[in-house]
């Protein structure tokens, strides 16, 4: 399973202080710290950074790209953000990913820039009538983006489907619809589908003692269902533990008595 | 409506190792897809094959096999160059005279004949105990130091005494030979084990235990494809150091290399069909990936050699 860094988030104080100080720093110690701990990507997240956007993600990926040689998730919703996050990207180690497109007329610009410039989309398969009710209506709109995926020029192979994790504190019958849904947006084409999951919100809302709990028993069933990649805290060890037992259990890498150490 | 032939994509390789210096140093490894599907890969380095000279005449070898080294066999540095007149990409010398129920030699006797060897020849050496686990950590070490600079191939390290072996290796810039027993998880373990002493594991060359034909070769074949499919589709770095065959030593055991005309006539001719045993071995597994062989009949050599070239022609 490919991982994506998420400690570079403005949701974290920290990091939103760094990001609005042009304080290198405590961000290029979290890229550093993500990267040595075994993520594939560095999930960069500015918000809708409404004054200035643009030079803001350039900034954060050109010093992020001073210390860590991985991919960047670019994170933002605003379009001339993620352009400039795009452009000033570093594709030797790999193209970026553009966080995220959905179903939402709003978010189309998203899908176009995937296509313009060739990198990789999460699509969140959320549309314009609310939360959708199950698993067939999260392939529903996958259907949508990926044919509007086909329009923008936008490889099948780039499209990472997100079934929208949901609270399960407040939606308990949607944890297992957006699980099967995982399985079935694979089968959508051939090759099958990449997937995609922000895990955290599974626990959003609970408290912090069952937290880490749900989120590494539901990582394990999401992996369980084919999931191909996801937004997690690669500093969080049990975490990391559990994708690469249940990958091994599952026979996608090979057992050896130090398999955690790999 | 064309025919199109699926392809396998794979998101791993094979580590290229370079064996020996100067001119005729051999690399080996660098596969890209499975055994020869060239049409889904690359196969840059052809399988090397060595020929095996003991450091000690080879008394208890089966007469085919001595008669074809015979005249050389009883110097070690003589037979060494022999080798490397008959063809081989690279000499195996195996330090059996140094195993306590042989002639028990110390470590320094085996270094010293190991330096000599490594004088004498242009061509890649590898370096071999004589499997005796403790002996071997002494024995192995002497003789690394000794070869200091020939980027020798340096072996076998197991799990009972890989520390020493490897840090005689790597402190004296040679390769290593990391054997386990036809096991792909503990050969797996092994090379994470070597990582964590902070042995580059591009330096690693697997030996997964070989064994000859009729003899259990089929568990050697299964154990080899696991590891490829491990390296290759997997993308397991673990598991793409390249892999030799140590088949010599088995197939000149076994009772159809040994057997005489007279004894079982239906099989034929005593000596085509040891020389054939052995080949015919070594064609399993090349076909199963291997990157190296270790062999004893120079005439088996030049038969896996021809196989070789037209595999990869």
């Amino acid at each position: 399973m490919i991982v994506i860094g998420e400690k570079i988030s403005v949701m974290a104080k920290k990091v939103r202080e760094a990001l609005m100080n042009r304080d290198a720093k405590p961000i290029q110690d979290l890229a550093v710290a993500q990267a040595n701990a075994g993520a594939h990507y560095i999930d960069v997240s500015i918000g809708p950074a409404e004054d200035d956007g643009p030079q803001l993600m350039d900034w954060a990926v050109k010093i992020v790209h001073e210390v860590v040689q991985k991919p960047i998730c670019l994170d933002t919703t605003n379009v001339k953000a993620m352009e400039a996050g795009i452009k000033a990207h570093n594709n030797a180690w790999g193209l970026p990913i553009v966080n995220s497109t959905s179903n939402e007329p709003e978010r189309f610009p998203m899908l176009e820039l995937a296509g313009k410039y060739g990198t990789k989309v999460v699509a969140l398969t959320l549309g314009k009538g609310g939360l959708p009710a199950d698993a067939e209506d999260r392939c529903v709109i996958a259907s949508e983006i990926m044919a509007r995926g086909m329009e923008f020029g936008v490889p099948m192979e780039n499209i990472l489907l997100d079934p929208l994790i949901l609270q399960i504190a407040t939606m308990q019958n949607q944890a297992l619809q957006s699980a099967r849904a995982i399985r079935m947006f694979k089968d959508l084409n051939d090759p099958p589908m990449s997937t995609v999951v922000g895990l955290s919100n599974i626990s959003n809302g609970a408290p912090k003692h069952v937290r880490h709990i749900i989120n590494r028993y539901y990582l394990a069933m999401l992996i369980m269902e084919g999931l191909t990649h996801a937004i997690i805290d690669p500093l969080d060890k049990d975490m990391m533990d559990t994708a690469k037992t249940v990958e091994m259990i599952m026979g996608k890498t090979m057992y050896a008595h130090s398999y955690l150490e790999m | 409506m064309a025919l199109v032939i699926p392809k396998e994509s794979y998101s791993g390789k094979i580590y290229n190792v370079t064996l020996g210096t100067g001119a005729k140093a051999v690399t080996i490894g660098g596969a890209s897809a499975l055994p020869y599907l060239a049409f889904e890969g690359t196969f840059p380095n052809k399988p090397a094959v060595a020929l095996e000279v003991t450091d000690i005449a080879p008394d208890d070898w089966p007469e085919t096999v001595k008669k074809a080294v015979s005249g050389a066999a009883s110097n070690p540095v003589q037979w060494a160059k022999f080798c490397q007149q008959n063809g081989a990409d690279a000499v195996a010398l195996r330090l059996i005279g140094t195993h306590p129920d042989q002639q028990n030699k110390s470590a320094e006797e085996a270094a010293k004949i190991a330096a000599e060897v490594a004088a004498a020849i242009d061509i890649p050496l590898i370096i071999l105990g004589s499997g005796h686990v403790e002996k071997d950590t002494q024995v192995l070490q002497a003789a690394a130091a000794a070869t200091r600079g020939k980027n020798c191939t340096i072996g076998k390290a197991v799990e009972e005494n890989y520390k020493t072996i490897a840090a005689a290796v790597m402190a004296n810039d040679h390769k290593l030979i990391a054997m386990s027993q036809l096991d792909v998880n503990l050969a797996k373990q092994l090379n994470i084990l070597l990582s964590q002493m902070g042995f580059d594991k591009e330096r690693i060359i697997m030996d997964p235990m070989s064994s000859a034909l009729g003899y259990g070769l089929e568990y050697t074949y299964s154990v080899m494809e696991r590891i490829r499919q491990a390296a290759l589709l997997q993308n397991d770095p673990m598991m793409q150091t390249p892999v030799v065959c140590d088949i010599g030593a088995n197939v000149w055991k076994v009772k159809e290399t040994m057997a005489a005309d007279a004894e079982v006539p239906e099989w034929g001719s005593l000596e085509d069909r040891a020389l054939a045993w052995e080949a015919v071995t070594a064609s399993a597994m090349i076909t199963a990936g291997a990157d190296m062989l270790i062999m004893r009949h120079p005439g088996a050599a030049a038969k896996t050699k021809e196989l070789i070239a037209e595999l990869m022609g």
